[in-house]
């Protein structure tokens, strides 16, 4: 019971991004860390997977069945993706784009929302902490706020597998603790595959099940965040030196630095 | 983090509190509209007493030839039509400003009218007929066919150099250039006699109205309504930009197709029967905007209700202000319009978007 992705490539005209990318069995109930520099080609994986984007090569599974036959509504039922641009300003409530995350895919003349979708969105925004402002319109609310609803789109769907793209770059850090917190719960009690990028090797270390390490369209390493994070392919992706320590509080913290020769 | 927050979530009373009064907002839409009806049938030339003219209404057999030719033959396709007309302006202005993210967008703005003024200039200078056989109808045919065929470049562009609003929007403004390029061209060209016909019809009038175009505006407006609503949450979800609604599972360029074919007929057949009308399809789409936000549901029939009484009232007034007179109606909606969209781009640019 896994997403598994095996030789992606994708190149965008001539400029390869993905070349045979391979992530191994990210099993149901892990929430998986794609660490990696910008560039590495992180969005690109998740739009592949999402099936945003057709790779060139490649094929992704899912509980072992491929994922390639779906039709893209199909997909987006079982996959949804969270991208990096959750600003838009328009006037829409956080209310009206959490329930329309439950609505999107309905085509026809039913356009009221079920006792059963209200019941799901109230219970995203508590979750999330989103009732102060969940009646205002995404344009008025500061960053993090449109990015906590965008999050609350994400958890709403119900999908098989959530791919986060910086989903805490926003939030203060009371709300990124939460954020991780409840995604890995979320995760957890959905036994859901969850893969998020991040770019906080701390907040990574501390919320992962398993680390991936991306560099130039590869899985550079992969595995539980402690020994990942030890490894070399780190300070050689970000070219920096990493020092790890467990805190007094027992949780690992990572200290990237710059080396001088 | 339930724990932080109260779990009772007052937003989804919030919510159907707000659609109530959206659901509102489109029943009292509904009885504005009614009322400009009311108002236009009432007015104009014949100084005929409000009384007389609704009992011809109701009861058509009681009313004298003249009472019942000036209402049901002059008054009532003319009144019916300006509805009509607005509706499909207004439904049409909606639907491009929602797929191109752009409050400007419009018939006119992307070239659609301009290309229906070219259409019928050919007819009316040289009496070329792009259909055959259309005989009294050479003008409206031509516009028709022209309006139609700006939108199939549109949309032959866009899919040829990809779908995103910005393509969009650029090829329409080319086309607009060009096709007031070519107006010129055959103004130049042409007599006096001629030049005084196109210049009339790009001023657009509701006296070309007749029982046929009304029925014909009304089947179209039948169909197109549930055609967007139908597409309502979709569209929703393009307001939040194409990778979002991409991520919701929505197909962003062909619904962007959609909508574009379904818009540029409305704006085809309305530019063909009466002319260009212009700022109704960019003013009734923003009061819609003002009164019930971006939700589609609501903000499509809203923009359509607006607008179609816009026109109406636009209509009063082109017969109220100088009795005996009725003014081209383009020339009204175009004087009213002008300030408005002032106040529609200062608004946009204090608010930094």
């Amino acid at each position: 019971m896994a997403l598994a992705i095996r030789d992606l490539s994708f190149r965008y005209g001539a400029v390869p991004v993905l070349e045979r990318l391979s992530t191994g069995a990210l099993p149901r109930g892990e929430l998986t860390a794609l660490v990696g520099p910008n560039g590495a080609g992180k969005s690109t994986l998740f739009r592949c997977a999402a099936g945003l984007l057709k790779p060139q090569l490649g094929s992704a599974t899912l509980d072992g069945a491929d994922l390639a036959p779906l039709t893209s509504r199909e997909r987006a039922r079982k996959i949804f993706y969270l991208s990096q641009d959750t600003q838009a300003r328009v006037a829409l409530s956080v209310f009206d784009i959490i329930l329309l995350a439950r609505k999107s895919l309905h085509r026809g003349f039913a356009l009221a929302a079920s006792a059963d979708d209200m019941r799901a969105v109230e219970a995203v925004i508590a979750e999330l902490g989103l009732g102060p402002f969940a009646s205002r319109d995404i344009g008025t609310l500061s960053g993090g706020q449109r990015q906590l609803a965008a999050i609350g789109q994400a958890l709403v769907r119900e999908p098989d597998v959530l791919l986060l793209d910086e989903p805490t770059s926003a939030l203060d850090v009371r709300r990124q603790l939460d954020v991780m917190a409840t995604i890995r719960e979320a995760t957890r009690r959905r036994h859901i595959v969850t893969i998020t990028a991040i770019h906080d090797l701390s907040l990574a270390a501390r919320f992962a099940d398993r680390v991936l390490v991306m560099n130039e369209g590869r899985i550079a390493q992969a595995g539980p965040p402690a020994e990942v994070l030890a490894h070399s392919a780190v300070s050689e992706t970000y070219a920096v030196g990493v020092h790890l320590e467990r805190s007094a509080r027992g949780t690992l913290l990572v200290e990237p630095y710059i080396q001088v020769d | 983090m339930a724990a932080v927050m109260p779990a009772t979530v007052p937003a989804a009373a919030d919510y159907r509190r707000r659609n109530a009064r959206r659901l509102q907002l489109v029943l009292f839409g509904l009885l504005a509209l009614t009322f400009a009806l009311a108002l236009d049938v009432s007015i104009g030339p014949g100084n005929l007493p409000l009384a007389d003219v609704l009992r011809t209404l109701l009861d058509p057999q009681s009313a004298t030839p003249r009472l019942s030719v000036i209402v049901w033959d002059l008054r009532l396709p003319i009144a019916l039509m300006a509805l009509a007309v607005g509706a499909m302006l207004g439904l049409s202005g909606a639907g491009m400003q929602t797929i191109l993210s752009n409050p400007l967008a419009d018939p006119f703005t992307l070239g659609v009218s301009a290309a229906a003024t070219v259409g019928a200039s050919v007819a009316i200078v040289f009496g070329w007929s792009i259909v055959p056989g259309a005989g009294p109808f050479i003008v409206t045919a031509n516009a028709f066919v022209f309006a139609l065929g700006a939108s199939l470049i549109l949309f032959f562009m866009t899919k040829l150099r990809g779908v995103s609003a910005e393509t969009m929007i650029l090829v329409g403004i080319a086309l607009l250039f060009t096709c007031n390029a070519i107006t010129a061209l055959l103004q130049y060209r042409s007599n006096e006699v001629q030049l005084t016909q196109i210049v009339f019809w790009s001023l657009g009038s509701l006296a070309r109205a007749t029982w046929t175009k009304v029925g014909v505006a009304a089947l179209l407006i039948a169909l197109a309504l549930p055609f967007f609503l139908m597409r309502g949450w979709a569209l929703t979800a393009l307001r939040l930009g194409d990778e979002r609604a991409e991520s919701l599972g929505i197909r962003v360029d062909r619904l962007r197709l959609e909508i574009l074919i379904a818009t540029s007929l409305l704006a085809a057949v309305s530019v063909s029967f009466v002319g260009g009308i212009g700022f109704i399809g960019l003013v009734g789409p923003h009061i819609a905007r003002l009164l019930v936000g971006e939700d589609q549901r609501f903000f499509l029939p809203v923009a359509t209700l607006a607008s179609a009484t816009l026109l109406s009232l636009a209509s009063s007034l082109s017969k109220a202000i100088t009795p005996g007179v009725i003014y081209p109606i383009g020339i009204i909606t175009a004087l009213i319009g002008v300030p408005f969209f002032f106040s529609l781009v200062m608004s946009i640019r204090s608010r930094g978007a």
